[in-house]
């Protein structure tokens, strides 16, 4: 039986449940109100070091992106020695641009502006069989079109 | 305010020199700049010298003559040069010396940097899953730039080409063969939009530049270059950054490019209308085309046109990276700036042989961009 684990506690809600869905968890300077991921006690605008937990949203757009098409240097990178191009891009989300992994990795299938679904994806297993994820942000419908669509 | 002129450069090519320590290249830069000013190490009176790679590069003083001089070691990642010729001047304009050194050199390795990210503050997760490339970043960051100002594909493979085109003239270049647009779009993708060849490696060598008051350069040569001014700038926040994990939404807030650049234009009295030749940070071919705009020599959009016109070849009306830039170059950090330096006291002296810009050019601009976001721009004049 594999085991999954999160590549860091911390970063995102784990394990994603009903009550408890996935969410990236991020920081609310308690002072001026700026928002951080990955969470972060100092806040960079007001100076303050009071922070508290504030979970972001899992919708937003693409704001743009790109491609990695060779192994990065490891360490740090851990990924399996088997190398498959990914892609990575910023998504902009109501409380701020994210950048992170994306399920797609034709950049011909990307485009700036379009919907994006946060989600969670293996991005290698080690030694011992452990999947280890990381959040992704993944293609995702129009909200707004998917509702006109509904009777 | 006492001015600070430069009166001797000097480099060492750039490329890779197996065997040959980083701090012999910075020896032979420096030689190589003392005889072009007519000055022995011993009338140096103080100095800053920048590199990544070597721990010590204060050390260079065992080669060069141990007399006891201050020589401090800077850095500022790609930006590193900005900051020895800033201070080299700054010495020399608040009378602290009358002639100074700034001494840029090193000797990466092969292939593209690696390190851990807590190096810039940033978790462990974000290298583990494959985002800590600052090569991502300039990607994203033309990707973004073509959508939003209609730049082209091929506008990029021009950019390159130049580039190498004006290496090949360059005999201490280090990619002198010329590669045409067609060649450069044939390479393999590394990180969309950007190929192969259009993006520079990083590499070795060394350069330096000696300094003086301005009121005793004719003590050593007919053509001093006069440095107008100097500015750094690290990035504030709201702008689209180097590795950034997340930054604000709404206003998009300038680059520390723009920063820099409109500081410099400031300080020196002179505006972007008046430069004469440019050296920008070629990181990749995108940066170039961005960094037009962002250093006030064009609007936003506007390389398309200019690029196509051949305005930034070497006999176009706004000569950019005359020398090869960092693409014909190679980036060696601590050294690329003296070199952008070195290109434009050529240039203004009329000395720069095949690769000399027409006319008599008055005004050089240089400017370095790097992680963790932070710019160096120099303006120099005759
Ligand atoms: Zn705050």
């Amino acid at each position: 039986m594999t085991t999954t684990q999160p590549v860091a506690e911390g970063l995102f809600t784990w394990p994603p449940t009903g009550s408890a869905p996935l969410r990236l968890i991020g920081s609310e300077c308690t002072a001026c109100g700026l928002v951080s991921f990955p969470a972060s006690p100092d806040c960079v605008r007001c100076a303050s070091t009071e922070s508290k937990e504030r979970l972001l949203s899992d919708r937003g757009t693409l704001w743009t992106y790109t491609t990695q098409n060779f192994r990065p240097p490891s360490p740090p990178y851990d990924g399996p020695r088997a190398f498959e191009p990914y892609s990575v891009g910023y998504v902009e989300l109501p409380e701020l641009l994210v950048e992170a992994r994306l399920t797609e990795p034709d950049p011909e299938k990307l485009r700036i502006g379009q919907h994006m679904l946060l989600t969670l994806v293996p991005y290698t297993v080690r030694d011992d069989g452990t999947e280890v994820v990381t959040f992704a942000f993944a293609p995702a419908e129009d909200p707004a079109e998917s509702e006109q669509e509904t009777p | 305010m006492t001015e600070a002129v430069v009166i001797g450069v000097g480099l060492h090519p750039f490329g890779r020199f197996p065997g040959k320590p980083a701090l012999d290249m910075g020896a032979d830069a420096v030689r190589l700049a003392l005889a072009d000013a007519g000055v022995d190490w011993p009338q140096v009176q103080g100095g800053y010298i920048g590199s990544y790679e070597v721990a010590n590069p204060d050390a260079i003083v065992g080669r060069l003559g141990l007399t006891g001089i201050p020589l401090r070691g800077v850095f500022n990642g790609c930006a590193t040069a900005g900051t020895a010729v800033a201070l080299a001047a700054r010495a020399i304009e608040t009378g602290e010396h009358d002639l100074t050194i700034a001494i840029g050199l090193d000797k990466h390795p092969r292939g593209a940097f690696a390190a851990d990210p807590s190096v810039a503050g940033i978790p462990s997760w974000y290298g583990q899953t494959g985002l800590f490339l600052t090569t991502h970043f300039f990607g994203m960051k033309i990707n973004r730039y073509m959508h939003d100002h209609g730049i082209s594909h091929e506008t990029l493979a021009r950019v390159a080409s130049k580039n190498f085109r004006n290496a090949a003239g360059n005999e201490k270049a280090w990619r002198r063969t010329p590669l045409s647009p067609e060649e450069i779009l044939a390479s393999p993708v590394l990180n969309h939009p950007l190929r192969q060849f259009m993006y520079c490696g990083p590499n070795e060598g060394a350069a330096a530049l000696v300094l003086c008051r301005a009121d005793q350069a004719h003590k050593y040569t007919a053509t001093p270059v006069r440095i107008r001014a100097t500015a750094l700038r690290s990035r504030r926040l709201g702008a689209f950054e180097v590795q950034s994990p997340s930054f604000p939404v709404g206003e998009p807030v300038a680059s520390p490019t723009v920063d820099a650049s409109r500081e410099a234009y400031e300080r020196a009295g002179i505006g972007p209308e008046d430069v004469d030749v440019a050296q920008l940070q070629d990181t990749d071919a995108g940066s170039e085309i961005i960094h037009m705009a962002e250093n006030g020599l064009c609007k936003d959009g506007e390389q398309e046109r200019l690029v196509a016109e051949g305005a930034t070849e070497i006999g176009g009306r706004l000569p950019v990276n005359t020398d090869g830039g960092l693409l014909g170059n190679g980036e060696p950090i601590g050294a690329s700036g003296l070199r952008q330096i070195h290109e434009i006291v050529l240039q203004l002296r009329g000395a720069a042989g095949s690769r000399q810009i027409p006319g008599t050019p008055r005004v050089g601009y240089t400017h370095l961009y790097g992680a963790p976001g932070a710019s160096a721009v120099t303006i120099l004049s005759t």
